[in-house]
């Protein structure tokens, strides 16, 4: 089925099967594999990237729902001069990440939290980012991150 | 994880989604936000044939204030209940469960009709529909009719529902100035409830609900008996689970899946008391 889909702002028109994850059509037929696959489950939310804005977990989308959406990933995030985007700064700055596996999908994640509450409490940001897991149990800093980025 | 390979075919309405539904048989499925269908799918727990998908339905995403009753729309999805100003006044209830589905990325896809057809006793929204004494109105190619809640459930994972209908409204009644409570018990954030409740009580009245307490949701009526006669709270919460039949897995024993039944059917009263 040719689907038509704006990835980090470039329309791509490509023919996929119905059963093509939305994931797995950003990795292999666009070559971003910034989006990384984790469980599979939607459960770890590695996978997480932006369709209209919101975050969702691309291994539980097929590429036929996103059909006409746009979407962005982590490699849309930064500028087009290569500048790390607010939040990219903030997990930097704050060291919130160890292996960084969970990393991109942590960024969207809490990219999108922002934007539905964008003056959080701590507790605002463990529980937006509850569908996000980091097996280096590094979630301190992330939180740090985000709250920095939050501007507190 | 890849599903087995399907047809894919997408409707513009509920009436082209019966039709499309009608034409491919009963091996065919309909797509809402793909949340508790496509994980099963991969799993190749499920194996449709054809998916119709009703995503784009846009016209059955709506929360209405319709006079005694609140009208969602089956492809509301979780995040817009959770976010609504008509619900937080009229079933606050509701509104918190759906905060309580999943995580973020999964409510901004999820929606309630998907999670109630799904039927799943584990999941939230369909026993908290059932605790509130909802109607879910059903279109079908005969025309539409309404099931109650409490004659919706019929087994694990089964409902009321015929294979060429589609679930499109469900109707909660308003339950101004009911005091509520959502108990859900898990290990992990974003897990499904060991054990959850969902319960409200207004004068003598009252409902409560069990989640992964059986097959099905479980409509404590025992419970809402009890109270009704004047019972405490504390004797009422022994009742919790007169109509349950847990069953043990993973997560909980027989036992421990009772004892857990009891102490949140007590908090939830006590919460929607105070």
């Amino acid at each position: 089925m040719q689907i038509r889909v704006t990835v980090n702002g470039v329309e791509h028109v490509s023919d996929v099967e119905p059963r093509t994850l939305l994931v797995q059509y950003v990795r292999e037929a666009l070559g971003l594999t910034g989006t990384n696959i984790g469980c599979d489950t939607s459960s770890c939310g590695a996978c997480s990237l932006h369709v209209d804005g919101e975050a969702v977990k691309s291994c539980t989308l097929l590429a036929v729902q996103a059909d006409g959406a746009n979407v962005t990933t982590i490699e849309g995030l930064a500028g087009k001069d290569g500048s790390l985007h607010p939040m990219q700064k903030a997990f930097m700055e704050n060291h919130g990440l160890q292996c960084g596996y969970c990393t991109p999908g942590m960024v969207m994640a809490a990219t999108s939290l922002l934007k539905e509450i964008p003056n959080p409490t701590e507790e605002d940001v463990r529980i937006g980012l509850e569908g996000n897991l980091c097996r280096c149990t590094g979630y301190h800093n992330i939180v740090k991150a985000v709250m920095a980025c939050a501007g507190k | 994880m890849i599903p087995a390979a399907f047809d894919y075919v997408r409707a513009g309405s509920a009436a082209e989604a019966i039709s499309l539904i009608g034409q491919h048989g009963s091996d065919a499925k309909f797509l809402a936000g793909g949340h508790s269908l496509l994980p099963l799918m991969k799993l190749r727990l499920a194996q449709p044939s054809v998916l119709v998908d009703i995503g784009r339905v846009k016209d059955l995403s709506y929360i209405k204030d319709a006079g005694d009753h609140i009208a969602i729309g089956a492809l509301t999805r979780h995040m817009d209940v959770e976010k609504s100003s008509v619900l937080a006044q009229h079933a606050p209830l509701l509104a918190h469960a759906a905060g309580h589905v999943g995580d973020p990325q999964v409510r901004h896809r999820g929606t309630i009709g998907g999670s109630i057809a799904h039927a799943d006793p584990a999941s939230d929204l369909p026993a908290t529909t059932l605790a509130l004494g909802a109607t879910y109105v059903v279109q079908g190619p005969k025309g539409t009719r309404e099931i109650k809640a409490s004659d919706f459930y019929l087994g694990f994972l089964e409902s009321a529902l015929a294979a060429d209908e589609m679930l499109t409204e469900i109707r909660v009644p308003k339950m101004n100035g009911a005091g509520w409570s959502f108990q859900k018990f898990n290990r992990r954030a974003q897990d499904w409830a060991i054990v959850g409740v969902a319960a409200w009580r207004r004068n003598g009245d009252s409902g409560v609900a069990l989640v992964n307490m059986g097959q099905t949701p479980v409509l404590a009526s025992s419970v809402s008996g009890a109270l009704k006669g004047g019972a405490s709270i504390a004797d009422a919460a022994e009742l919790a689970v007169a109509e349950a039949s847990p069953s043990a897995d993973n997560n909980a024993s027989v036992e421990y899946r009772t004892h857990l039944a009891k102490v949140l059917v007590r908090r939830a009263l006590e919460q929607a008391s105070a």
